[in-house]
């Protein structure tokens, strides 16, 4: 059994609600800054059924009274008891959830959406390429990764944040980074002379790494504009299209492809993505008007 | 450094990669090897433009005076990168400064040397000429992206 399979039969046996239009309560367990606007929330069913998903998949978290905000889940797939999103303060909805104090109760939907499919990468390199706040989306595959870290070979996370001081879940990049044939990269595009580390865009990063194109696997995630620069450079040193993997924001509402409010030309970003296969999209992904 | 090594060094950087050999010997008596200890600056806004480097070892970082609010660290270079372009450009001048962060292993090419090595040889004018150009373009998205501020989300 991959590992796809087996978190898939356990996300099936969990969904925590028959309709995925009525939420379900959970408690916060534990709530933290990350970054001076930026927050992570664990949370626990109140039913206490195990919350499985596949990495790279979203909830809807609903502050009630105020409304709903679709947030990646960024927490361990493989510890199903509590689950956590990693949550950029914004708007309403997520200036409201950064208030809350454990214990309180929110409304959740989910999980929702396509997922990293990293049993495609088994034996192959895994060049992982985020900004910003793009590092939750895909801890969970970073999770999978590790925990099975012999399957796969190499592991590049490239980094890219806005400073030193937005850089997330710093601990465990330097936990990562000692693993065996593992290479963390971060950069910043705006930094200071206390800065010791890079300074410059996430995709000046790739003339310190060398690529086996052919053996390659890329997941990319970030504010589209980073991403299109990314790919570009992977595409570039010739990792093929199809090896390429993305993660794509709208503003979801229904999250099942109903309301449309998602559509991204043919497609839902809630029901067909998040996660895309580039080449899948790579027609409409140049087009900043879709 | 005896010159059939600097030969080696330049071989080996990757933004002279698979450059023809017969160019390799020809820039080979414009280049020396150098070292700048960490915190040497390297080089000032405004002073004469006479090298450029490629960074072997090391990081270098380079900054704009931006006057009333002080040095701004714009970008770093480390190993496989270039630093400087303005011995390429009339009137040869630095734009910016720049300081080692680490120690720093370079190889240095002297500019003017350079030149004229290629009004001599315009194939490897054009070959230069066209690898900088890549490394600009680079550079000008680079900073595009840095403009742009992706990363930021104002609050609603």
């Amino acid at each position: 059994m991959t590992l796809t399979d087996e978190t898939k039969l356990l996300t099936e046996e969990s969904k925590v609600t028959a309709d995925p239009m009525i939420p379900s309560l959970f408690t916060i367990k534990k709530i933290f800054w990350e970054t001076d606007d930026t927050f992570t929330i664990e949370i626990e069913s109140q039913d206490k059924v195990p919350f499985n998903f596949m990495p790279g998949q979203f909830n809807m978290l609903y502050v009630f009274g105020l409304g709903e905000s679709a947030i990646s889940i960024c927490s361990d797939p493989y510890k199903n008891k509590t689950i956590s999103h990693t949550i950029h303060r914004v708007g309403n909805v997520t200036t409201k959830l950064s208030q809350l104090k454990k214990g309180d109760t929110i409304g959740l939907r989910g999980p929702f959406g396509s997922h990293w499919d990293v049993d495609k990468f088994i034996g192959k390199d895994v060049v992982i390429i985020v900004g910003g706040i793009g590092l939750a989306p895909l801890r969970p595959a970073i999770y999978s990764i590790f925990r099975n870290r012999k399957k796969f070979n190499r592991v590049i996370i490239l980094y890219g944040a806005r400073t030193a001081l937005d850089l997330l879940y710093r601990v465990e990049l330097e936990q990562w980074s000692k693993t065996k044939n593992v290479e963390i990269l971060t950069t910043i595009d705006r930094g200071d002379s206390s800065w010791r580390g890079n300074i410059g865009v996430v995709t000046n990063l790739f003339s310190y790494i060398k690529l086996d194109a052919m053996n390659t696997y890329s997941m990319v995630c970030g504010p589209e504009i980073m991403m299109k620069f990314s790919i570009e450079e992977l595409l570039k040193r010739g990792v093929a299209e199809k090896n390429i993997f993305l993660t794509m924001e709208r503003n979801m509402k229904c999250a099942i492809g109903f309301c449309g409010h998602c559509q991204y030309s043919s497609k839902f970003i809630c029901k067909d993505g998040p996660v895309f296969n580039y080449s899948d999209i790579k027609d409409i992904f140049n087009i900043y008007e879709v | 450094m005896h010159t059939e090594d600097i030969s080696t060094l330049l071989k080996n950087h990757s933004f002279l990669e698979d450059l023809k050999p017969e160019y390799i010997d020809l820039i080979l008596s414009c280049a020396s090897n150098v070292y700048f200890k960490d915190g040497t600056k390297i080089f000032s806004e405004g002073e004469e433009a006479k090298k450029f480097y490629l960074v072997r070892t090391g990081k270098v970082a380079v900054e704009i005076n931006g006057r009333e609010k002080g040095s701004i660290r714009i970008l770093t270079l480390g190993p496989g990168q270039v630093l400087g372009w303005s011995w390429l450009v009339s009137p040869y001048l630095w734009h910016f400064d720049a300081y080692a962060i680490d120690d720093v292993r370079a190889v240095a090419l002297d500019g003017e040397c350079l030149r004229n090595k290629c009004e001599q040889n315009h194939d490897l004018g054009y070959e230069l000429l066209k690898r900088f150009s890549e490394l600009l373009e680079a550079r000008l998205k680079a900073t595009r992206m840095q403009l742009i501020d992706v990363y930021k989300k104002e609050l609603n």
